[in-house]
């Protein structure tokens, strides 16, 4: 939340100030530090679209394409969210992006028990195709590119996407989804895993390998350092294990005897923006030249644009606080600043209620304004990478790298990403992390403005989003009508067909849209890999 | 498990399908360098699981951590639940993402304390002190 460290004197003089990742800022920077650090414009920088991109990835920027926005909406049933996803297109939204209820992030249909008081709440429940056939009703598939905010099961539901376009009569070669489909970082923060660790990453291998033949458009994983920083982890570490865990899904695919050129361009990142804005604008920076290099030297990657570093800069979740919830606007506008400033392609801004509740149409469209602001009025489009070349900015930069290269050396050390996930060393460290972090702002050493300053003031009235059981039972007759309608025997026998499949270590992609097709449930498809699979354990935290 | 009496006991415990557990592992931390003796309960645990690992490690104090929004009807099934197995004097407290207006209905539900996010960590340290004080 707070951002920085700052040592100050008694007359408030500041002597000291030190980055989240351990960097020390100077008071002054000049020509000399330029020389210090060994810069070179063509190594370190080059123009933008030019390898290693630490300047963009486009040679123009925002000159031949502003970013995508892409706000995360979705709640209680399909048609509601149909509906908020017109409104959002109408306001001149230009991608979408799903919510999903907790059961659908967890596998389980509306009627389960488990769902009990959660189906509709945090998101678009989802339990047959007719959902998705509802939901995304008059939405151009082949116009619009779809975020699916999913993970455990994002297999399942890029089937289902492809099932929903082809019902609409769209070839899956024209659409573009983004599931998200990081579940390293789900056992890292955010916590929507079920299954455990090695067959988690077999399944988003297979939609990397089904996506490369059957949805060339799909950008089959979004890795997330963004969760992993909101549980606790500095700049620099959430680049480093977002990278490793990129690799970690690189690695199935390879061994599948594919060529890295073939699928590795359409992987994409969710990066965080809060916190102080010269370290993360340094952060996005040194990401891309380190991702290039990454898949360069390590992987043997041959065409540039497989290089690239794309991704949604955005959220800011944590930075946001519950004390005088109207700042949180204020904070949105600067954080998607630092956005525009890294060079983000996509971004979506947390909006300014959600330590209250999830987003009303208000609070969404005033983080949408924020973000067409910016864009449209105060000058981000005008020239690509404004701030290369600032003595400080490219001090900070190859500061941030190294940051990064040395927490990725240490997870290396230790045995890797996989085996710092499965035992908990990065859950502890970062819980630990965020703890401090709590300590920090109690004690007054980090400031919070509204929270341990400036705390004067009435706070606004916050509209909440009201629950609406109503949607949940709806959304239940639903499901039951969809099972009167379907065909038992088909349902039962593409379960079948995914079940041997799935024992068989075969690619599950394609015995999912046969599932998907015939209205099979998303429980009853996700049941069949927990007998299979087995359930994720989660490490301890003391 | 026999454990040190003079120890206040507390489970932190994760409800329901939820994942996001920040809140709850700062929490849990802050309590332990409080001197308590703290047990976290892992995620996606169901009330029935809660209610069992309170009983097998004999908690004083159940805190549950709920972002979803789902903290009426959650908290409701635990405080019935502990009136059927007959433990209803564990002291049960609420932290998350948890509108003001809501406060009084979980007070009634028989939470002892209620924590929003952005609650400082010693207010809840305190409260668990002086409900374990002896009257």
């Amino acid at each position: 939340m707070a951002v920085a460290r700052y040592i100050k004197d008694e007359k408030d003089q500041i002597l000291d100030v030190i980055y989240e990742s351990g960097i020390h800022v100077k008071p002054l920077y000049s020509p000399k530090d330029l020389e210090e650090i060994g810069f070179n414009y063509e190594m370190d920088l080059a123009d933008p679209g030019q390898y290693p991109f630490t300047r963009g990835i486009h040679p123009l920027g925002y000159r031949s394409r502003a970013w995508t926005t892409r706000q995360y909406t979705g709640f209680g049933t399909p048609e509601e969210t149909n509906e908020r996803f017109k409104l959002m297109i109408s306001h001149g939204q230009t991608g979408l992006n799903v919510a999903f209820d907790l059961p659908t992030q967890m596998g389980y249909d509306s009627d389960d028990e488990m769902a009990e008081g959660e189906v509709g709440r945090v998101g678009m429940a989802v339990d047959t195709l007719r959902d998705f056939e509802i939901a995304f009703k008059d939405i151009r598939l082949d116009k619009i590119g779809t975020g699916l905010t999913i993970n455990a099961v994002a297999s399942v539901m890029l089937a289902m996407y492809q099932a929903v376009a082809e019902k609409y009569g769209y070839d899956p070669k024209m659409i573009s989804a983004t599931p998200q489909n990081d579940i390293l970082k789900e056992m890292i923060g955010r916590g929507a895993w079920i299954f455990p660790v090695e067959p988690a990453v077999k399944l988003i291998g297979d939609t990397i390998e089904y996506s490369m033949k059957v949805m060339p458009r799909t950008n089959p994983v979004s890795v997330c350092g963004y969760h992993i920083r909101e549980s606790g982890a500095t700049p620099a570490q959430e680049i480093a294990y977002a990278i490793l865990i990129a690799n970690a899904y690189i690695d199935n695919v390879l061994a599948r005897g594919y060529d890295i050129d073939d699928f590795v361009g359409r992987f994409s990142f969710n990066l965080n923006v809060f916190g102080n804005m010269w370290e993360q604008i340094a952060k996005f920076r040194a990401a891309r030249k380190i991702w290039a290099r990454n898949l360069k030297e390590r992987y043997g990657v041959k065409k540039p644009q497989n290089m690239f570093l794309r991704g949604l800069f955005g959220g800011g979740g944590y930075g946001l606080t519950k004390a005088q919830p109207e700042n949180n606007i204020m904070r949105g506008a600067y954080y998607a600043l630092v956005a525009a400033l890294a060079g983000a392609q996509t971004t979506a801004l947390c909006s300014y209620d959600e330590a209250y509740t999830i987003p009303t149409p208000r609070s969404a469209l005033i983080s949408l304004r924020t973000l067409q602001l910016l864009m449209d009025e105060v000058g981000l489009r005008d020239t690509v990478d404004p701030l290369a070349g600032s003595y400080f900015m490219e001090t900070l930069t190859k500061q941030m790298e190294e940051k990064i290269e040395e927490e990725m050396f240490k997870i290396e050390n230790y045995g890797g990403i996989i085996k710092a996930v499965s035992d908990g060393y990065i859950q502890r460290m970062v819980a630990r992390q965020a703890y401090e972090i709590e300590k920090g702002i109690e004690s007054g050493e980090l400031l919070k403005v509204g929270v341990n300053i400036y705390k004067e003031g009435e706070s606004m009235e916050v509209e909440l989003h009201e629950y609406n059981y109503e949607s949940a039972k709806k959304q239940i007759e639903s499901l039951k009508q969809v099972k009167r309608e379907r065909s038992e025997r088909d349902v039962k026998r593409t379960l079948k067909e995914l079940e041997s499949a799935t024992r068989a270590g075969k690619n599950v992609m394609p015995y999912l849209v046969d599932c998907c097709k015939v209205y099979a449930t998303l429980g009853k498809m996700t049941n069949v890999f927990r007998q299979i699979f087995g359930e994720f354990k989660e490490p301890s935290l003391f | 498990m026999p454990h040190n009496k003079n120890k206040i006991k507390i489970l932190i415990a994760k409800p329901g399908l939820d994942g996001h557990d920040r809140g709850a592992k700062v929490v849990a931390q802050a309590l332990k360098d409080a001197g308590m003796e703290v047990i976290y309960s892992g995620l996606h645990k169901t009330i029935d699981q809660i209610i069992n690992i309170a009983i097998q490690e004999d908690v004083d104090f159940i805190g549950l951590s709920i972002m979803t929004g789902a903290h009426i009807p959650i908290t409701e099934k635990l405080m019935k639940k502990l009136k059927e197995k007959g433990i209803e004097d564990k002291k049960v407290f609420v932290g998350g993402v948890i509108p003001s207006k809501d406060i009084p209905k979980l007070k009634e539900l028989g939470v002892e304390g209620v924590f929003p996010g952005g609650t400082p960590l010693q207010e809840t340290i305190e409260f668990i002190k002086n409900k374990t004080k002896t009257p």
